[in-house]
């Protein structure tokens, strides 16, 4: 008769949950996996679903070694980040095949769980941080669902419990982010493939590479001022600076001395914290020129700002900047010679005109002046998709197709420069950078990505040169998209058009930053900086774990405390509560209500042992049977219930 | 107080005297449409109360001794051929009646006894492949004597089920017996009953019984109740799905006699040991305390939610 010692068995029910749970949780997951997993995947759900006899377990045990096999065939390795995250999803997947009984399933869950975590060793935005936390949702209802074995709970029921735990869990993981002791750089060592496909400027420069990189919207960095920002056509930021020309591309020659040439400083400094995103190159980028460096740094030979490590994940830092300098007035002779180096051969014509303003120009700045005016007065184009060019790739773009992107511009200047003898070299990094009116901060995109020149004069040092600024005036001034000549294809975040659009962008942008900021970025350093002011001072490792065990303990007493004091289960008909109010001021009068007593007859025994109180006993006795027991209570009588039974507690003397 | 069940009850205490409750509990079993067992030594009014209902009700009233010689064609009829019109004819028996009283139902075989609890169950005979409806209201009140007496066939558990409630009327208190000795006579008393309420009066009642509200709280601790027969070790075997709808119609017809349109807990409590109490029994070794029935201790052990 009784059922209680019934065998569990999965049930359908629990079964789609799981199914549901699991699908959701390894779906982000599909892009970068092999397509044979995702299928192996898919036939698995549906062997599950339509519920096939399960396989015999020597055939597991095959299937088993097979994707093993396959996923050590596609990545050719089992370890790392992505041959990591296969083999548990097709192991996830497997298991589903030899899901018996409860215990099976409670394996398939909290590998789930953990599934989810990989998920941030991608991307940790905040899209992906609610998505993962409904993930979580799921996977604790099917997990409440399991364990639930009398009757199959309602969906609904079993949903608001999950949320409810999860709920609850707020307090915890609130302490556990504050107070977990951070170490400088990440926890754990991440697998090296980790870093791949991270966009940003490279080392070298072809035509093309910077017009393909301002195709991306993706954020490069966000810098907040101090002040008030510089005037954009200040606003360069220097990244890697190229030396070297093969005849094609542009790359920098590893330098023999790192130390870089003198600088003098003057006018007023400008002051910002830059949070830069990762890519995995080892240059930080500065506003021209930097004084003041961020730790872990040093200025390289062509002052640009490099970490010792490459940037692998967020990095957040302040540093102070001229932009008024001299710099390298004194350079030593090989940084000359290297900055007139060209290739022996090719692009004659450029030479022939170079030589020719060489011999008829007074001094070098004159020089400069007519590669400027050049690039003013002929009818050169700014494009973002121009002509592909040959092996005379100078020759070509000045002579012949003269249009292109600014490394186009920025190339032939500095060979034009060469040829004449100036020295001369390519600059790259990135240039203006968008205003958020919300945040107060600057975001600065690949699309900003650009290429400019350096040219060194005598007496006057290295001194920047943008010839893109002679062509594309508005490029410096107002950005990329002001720029490009009408009917260029544009990419879609440098569109300027839609006013609400860009105001949802930007305030878009606002909370990605502040989630970068605050959520991703609290690193040792702000953890110290909010342990000082809780008066934590220096606090170490072993004072965090004892403060975090304390805060976790305080927080389960806090609670458990709460519903001690309540006495009553979360969820409890409200009318309930008071009338547990009302039966314990009773109690303390010496009127125990029996467990099993019912309101009425407790009402008439309060009247028989007290007359005094039979009047407001029996009326707040027939408001809780309304409210509790006719169809119909309302709001107004639950509100009367309340007064009453105040009045009642007040009535009577403790 | 229902108006017409007040005047009814009242009625039938002047001639049962003292047992109000029993009384009460017997209409709440008529309203809620289940039959009822009452359980007593022979001579404390089972009959009596049996016929007070069929009168006061204005019900059509059969009454079948119990034998140990009884054949189920005694109970439900017989057909018969007829010289006349050259075929059988069909002699309906004492069941074809609204209200019958099955006397010591516990003597007869049981054989016979299903042929009755058959009918009770589905409200209609089948005899030589015709299926008959008995009339309706449908109600059987059958009393039995105590299972020590001598000669009787015990009711099997699957058949007690049948009935909503058991109750036992017991000796009358010292007052109501001077009355009684005092009284004239109970039968003439009950020929001279006039009936308070016709028969589709009684079919509404019945109906309004089953709009009565049931509050989820109320549910809860209905549930709370159930599920306490079924896991604790106390009792044989825990309360079946029909108990617990026994419980709720016989509390809903509590309230509505009560005059509410709604039940709560105390309905519950006061229909519980009737309903209940022959459905279940302590395991094997649990006697219990002293003098508390499996029902008293189900009530004692479960908090209203």
């Amino acid at each position: 008769m009784r059922y209680r010692f019934a065998m569990f068995t999965l049930r359908l029910d629990n079964n789609t949950w799981l199914l549901a749970a699991m699908a959701l949780a390894i779906a982000p997951h599909t892009p970068r996996l092999p397509i044979w997993i995702s299928l192996l995947c898919l036939a698995v759900g549906a062997m599950r679903l339509i519920e096939v006899r399960l396989p015999a377990r020597w055939l597991l045990i095959t299937l088993a070694a097979a994707t093993a096999a396959g996923i050590y065939a596609s990545y050719h390795t089992l370890l790392g980040r992505d041959a990591g995250v296969a083999l548990l999803v097709a192991m996830l997947t497997l298991k589903l095949l030899e899901s018996r009984t409860l215990r099976d399933s409670m394996v398939a869950i909290f590998i789930s769980y953990f599934l989810v975590i990989t998920h941030f060793l991608y991307s940790q935005t905040i899209p992906t941080g609610l998505y993962l936390l409904l993930v979580v949702l799921i996977i604790t209802a099917t997990l409440i669902g399991i364990n639930h074995p009398g009757r199959q709970i309602e969906p609904r029921k079993q949903l608001r419990l999950a949320a409810v735990l999860l709920g609850q869990a707020v307090p915890v993981m609130l302490v556990l982010f504050l107070f977990f002791p951070r170490v400088p750089g990440p926890l754990w060592g991440m697998p090296t493939d980790a870093y791949e496909g991270m966009t940003g400027l490279s080392d070298s420069m072809a035509p093309g590479s910077i017009s393909k990189l301002s195709q991306s919207g993706a954020v490069a960095f966000r810098v907040a001022f101090d002040g008030s920002p510089p005037k954009p056509e200040q606003r360069y930021w220097r990244g890697p600076v190229l030396d070297f020309f093969d005849g094609r591309s542009w790359s920098a020659t590893a330098a023999p001395d790192p130390k870089p040439a003198d600088i003098t400083v003057t006018g007023d400094p400008v002051s910002y914290t830059l949070t830069l995103e990762p890519h995995n190159k080892r240059w930080l980028l500065a506003l021209d020129l930097p004084a003041k460096l961020p730790p872990a740094s040093r200025l390289g030979p062509h002052y640009e700002l490099l970490a010792d490590q490459p940037v692998r994940q967020r990095l957040r830092y302040r540093a102070v900047s001229y932009p008024n300098y001299r710099a390298g007035l004194y350079p030593g002779a090989t940084e000359l010679n290297r900055s007139l180096r060209l290739p022996a051969l090719g692009n004659l014509k450029t030479r022939e005109m170079a030589g020719a303003w060489k011999r008829a120009a007074k001094d070098d700045g004159e020089i400069v002046q007519r590669a400027l005016e050049l690039f003013r007065n002929e009818a050169f184009f700014y494009s973002l998709t121009p002509p592909l060019l040959g092996i005379n790739s100078v020759d070509e773009f000045l002579f012949d197709t003269r249009r292109g992107f600014c490394e186009h511009y920025a190339g032939s200047f500095v060979f034009l420069m060469r040829a004449a003898g100036v020295p001369a070299r390519v600059v790259t990094g990135y240039q203006g950078g968008e205003t958020n009116p919300f945040g107060n901060y600057l975001i600065v995109r690949q699309s900003d990505a650009h290429a400019w020149a350096e040219v060194w004069l005598k007496d006057r040092g290295w001194v920047r040169v943008d010839p893109t600024a002679a062509v594309a005036p508005r490029r410096i001034e107002s950005g990329l998209a002001a720029a490009l000549p009408a009917g260029e294809p544009l990419p879609l975040l440098a569109r300027m058009d839609n006013a609400w659009l860009m105001q949802l962008r930007m305030s878009w942008d606002t909370l990605n930053n502040d989630w970068n900021q605050w959520v991703l970025g609290y690193g040792q350093e702000r953890q110290y900086d909010l342990l000082s002011r809780l008066g934590f001072e220096m606090a170490s490792w072993k004072e965090l774990a004892v403060s975090l065990t304390a805060g976790v303990g305080a927080l389960l007493l806090a609670f458990s405390g709460f519903m001690l004091w309540r006495r009553v289960p979360v969820g409890a008909d409200p009318a309930s509560v008071i009338y547990q109010r009302f039966c314990r001021k009773l109690a303390r009068a010496g009127i125990v209500r029996l467990p099993n007593e019912g309101p009425a007859d407790f009402a008439q025994r309060t009247a028989m042992l007290r007359p005094d109180l039979a009047l407001s006993s029996t009326s707040i006795s027939e408001l809780y049977i309304a409210l509790r027991y006719a169809p119909h209570p309302n709001a107004s009588d639950l509100r009367q219930f309340g007064k009453r039974v105040r009045a009642f507690q007040s009535q009577l003397p403790d | 107080m229902h108006p017409a069940i007040d005047q009814a009850v009242s009625q039938a205490g002047q001639i049962i005297l003292g047992k109000e409750r029993q009384i009460r509990l017997a209409f709440a079993c008529l309203l809620a449409r289940g039959h009822l067992l009452i359980e007593d030594i022979p001579g404390v009014g089972k009959t009596t109360l049996a016929h007070v209902l069929a009168q006061i009700l204005g019900l059509g009233f059969q009454r079948i001794q119990f034998t140990s010689d009884l054949l189920p064609a005694d109970v439900l009829g017989v057909s018969v051929y007829d010289r006349e019109s050259a075929c059988f004819k069909f002699h309906p028996g004492p069941i074809f009646a609204q209200l019958i009283l099955a006397d010591e139902v516990n003597r007869a075989t049981p054989k016979t006894q299903s042929a009755l609890l058959e009918a009770m169950e589905e409200h209609q005979v089948t005899i030589e492949g015709e299926t008959r409806p008995l009339p309706e209201p449908f109600f059987v009140i059958a009393t039995q004597n105590p299972m020590h007496q001598i000669g009787t066939f015990p009711l099997p558990e699957s058949q007690l089920d049948r009935f909503l409630m058991r109750i036992d009327l017991g000796y009358p208190d010292a007052r109501s017996e001077r009355a009684l000795l005092q009284g004239s006579d109970r039968r003439r008393m009950i020929s001279q009953l006039k009936p308070c309420m016709e028969g589709e009066q009684l079919a509404a009642l019945q109906e309004n019984v089953r709009t009565v509200h049931v509050s989820a709280a109320l549910l809860d601790y209905l549930q709370a109740l159930l599920e306490f027969t079924r896991v604790s070790p106390l009792y044989d075997c825990g309360l079946s799905p029909r108990a617990g709808l026994a419980l709720l119609h016989s509390a809903q017809a509590w309230a509505l006699m009560e005059g509410r349109d709604y039940a709560m807990p105390e309905d519950l409590q006061v229909v519980l040991p009737g309903v209940v109490g022959h459905r279940l029994r302590f395991a094997h070794g649990e006697t219990g305390a002293e003098s508390s029935s499996p029902a008293r201790r189900l009530l004692d052990a479960v908090a209203i939610p």
